[in-house]
């Protein structure tokens, strides 16, 4: 049998194997940043971001692709946001544990798991044809807003759930309603939570291709309402890149879009800091 | 004197298991009653029968009446926020809200509906007054209460419920865990109180149960063994089991 080894000397190979793993993951990422960003940054100028494409995006720059891109977020959050909250305070502060919000969250959690592309025939069925709502961004908001719902339920839920009890009880025997108590102490509490969800599922917008593609369509056009069809920032840089019109502008429009979701992250987490501090 | 709270055959169980069984007892107007008695014996469950708070745990079954100034607060349909706006509670872990000082204050009679800020201002001096932790926090109300220490959280808790201006303060275990200073105020307060609130004291201290109250019930696995002024039971308690009780020899 091999000789047993000294635990001590065992402790250090684990920390440094375990080290070595997580600075993989990590280099992973700088490496895709680093990358995207090389090829990417020297595209980006102001006439880039503030220019409609050209020739099919040749030449040009995006910025009817980040109209749509904002447009396509705004409506989603404007639908997932309140349905989303409201079912978990629904699943958390309103039911007690029974068979419903287990086929409740059973439900959400299949949601999760149905592939964009099949939303995206969904989406493409339901509101573009049957609905006659054409490609347009109020389908895909629609369709990305029911791909976001399990995200922004099962997040709230959780931080809803971390908001100590003690505190709901302290309300309730001042006299406090249950729904005053849930507005003015579980949610102000949650909010890190639900921010974190919502933020989320604003980088889900920015990232899908798939569901825009069969739900808002790929029309270059600078979309002027929420009936007008149009293309995202990924769908633009999925087309260049896929039908190989432009690599320089594909990479452009790559690095914006990790840039916009780095600067999202990081300002929705800098707010949800601020508040608690303000509150704490 | 008269009687602020009537309690009659109160039985209470929780999944089938009997946390009360038939209680009897009552509550002198402007006095405070002690519940005592050892672990598992009830005491919280029926002080929190008074502000039905009992009304978030489920499966529980409640038999019997309790009377408010005469009415029965067990009665489907009582509107409970009205309820729990007359009886106040403080809790045995001091629970600030993560908020300001004033804000802890405000928090309650804001959502009843008082909006001036001078009223809300009086409001909240007079109840820290009350609770004696004006002096140490008037100049930073708008701080947050979690920077206070555990016996002034305490003393703000019992602020809180005063701000309500409720007829009765329930407490439960309110020193536990704290300093004897802080225990000292917080038992000097509700000396000072009980000329206006009825109040009942849940601890398992049985000389905080002696130096502060005018009448004690001694419950014991949910039964009620005795009831009676504090000197009495204290000096020549009818029961074998208060005696034992309060001696040390269980519980």
């Amino acid at each position: 049998m091999a000789k047993r080894i000294n635990p001590l000397m065992l402790q250090r190979i684990v920390k440094a194997q375990l080290w070595s793993l997580t600075g993989f993951t990590i280099g992973i990422l700088f490496f895709i940043i680093f990358f995207i960003s090389i090829k990417g940054l020297p595209q980006i100028t102001l006439e880039f971001l503030t220019s409609n494409p050209v020739d099919m995006g040749r030449s040009g720059g995006i910025f009817s692709t980040i109209v749509c891109t904002l447009y396509l977020i705004f409506v989603s959050l404007m639908i997932a946001m309140p349905l989303g909250v409201g079912a978990a305070i629904y699943l958390t502060e309103y039911t007690r544990e029974s068979r419903l919000t287990h086929i409740i969250r059973f439900g959400t959690e299949c949601l999760a798991g149905i592939p964009s592309i099949i939303m995206g025939l969904f989406g493409f069925a339901f509101f573009v044809m049957a609905l006659g709502l054409g490609w347009s961004i109020l389908s895909g908001g629609m369709t990305m807003s029911i791909m976001l719902l399990p995200t922004i339920i099962r997040t709230t839920e959780e931080s809803i759930k971390a908001v100590p009890y003690e505190l709901r009880e302290v309300s309730f025997s001042l006299g406090v309603t249950r729904w005053q108590t849930v507005t003015k102490v579980v949610l102000p509490s949650a909010l890190p939570g639900i921010v974190t969800g919502i933020v989320l599922g604003i980088a889900r917008c920015i990232e899908e291709t798939a569901v825009i593609i069969f739900t808002v369509g790929s029309s270059l056009r600078l979309p002027e309402s929420f009936f007008d069809s149009g293309r995202t920032m990924a769908v633009h840089f999925y087309i260049l890149a896929r039908e190989g019109i432009s690599m320089p502008n594909a990479y452009g429009t790559a690095a914006i879009l990790i840039l916009s979701i780095l600067f999202i992250n990081l300002s929705a987490y800098y707010l949800a800091r601020q508040f608690l501090k303000k509150i704490c | 004197m008269a009687a602020k709270i009537v309690v009659k055959d109160l039985s209470f169980s929780y999944n089938h298991q009997r946390v009360l069984s038939a209680v009897n007892l009552m509550v002198e107007a402007d006095s405070i009653l002690g519940i005592m008695g050892p672990a598992k014996s009830g005491k919280t469950t029926l002080l929190r029968i008074f502000n039905r708070l009992c009304d978030l745990i489920p499966h529980v079954r409640i038999e019997g009446e309790v009377f408010l100034d005469g009415e029965n607060i067990l009665r489907p349909g009582l509107n409970v926020d009205r309820l729990r706006k007359r009886v106040g509670m403080v809790f045995d872990k001091p629970v600030p809200l993560p908020r300001s000082i004033f804000e802890n204050l405000a928090y309650g009679p804001r959502l009843h509906g008082i909006k001036d800020k001078k009223r809300l201002e009086e409001l909240v001096e007079r109840s820290l007054r009350l609770a004696q932790l004006w002096d140490e926090v008037k100049d930073r109300l708008n701080e947050s209460a979690m920077k206070l220490s555990g016996g002034q959280q305490q003393r703000l808790c019992i602020a809180r419920t005063l701000a309500m201006e409720p007829e009765v303060i329930l407490l439960d275990e309110p020193t536990y865990g704290l300093d004897p200073i802080s225990t000292l105020k917080i038992e000097q307060t509700l000396q000072s109180l009980k000329e206006s609130y009825t109040i009942v004291l849940v601890s398992n201290n049985t000389w905080q149960v002696a130096r502060t109250t005018d009448n004690v019930a001694f419950l014991l696995m949910g039964e009620l063994i005795e009831y009676g002024s504090t000197h009495e039971i204290f000096t020549v308690p009818k029961d074998k089991r208060t005696d034992d009780y309060i001696s040390g020899r269980f519980g």
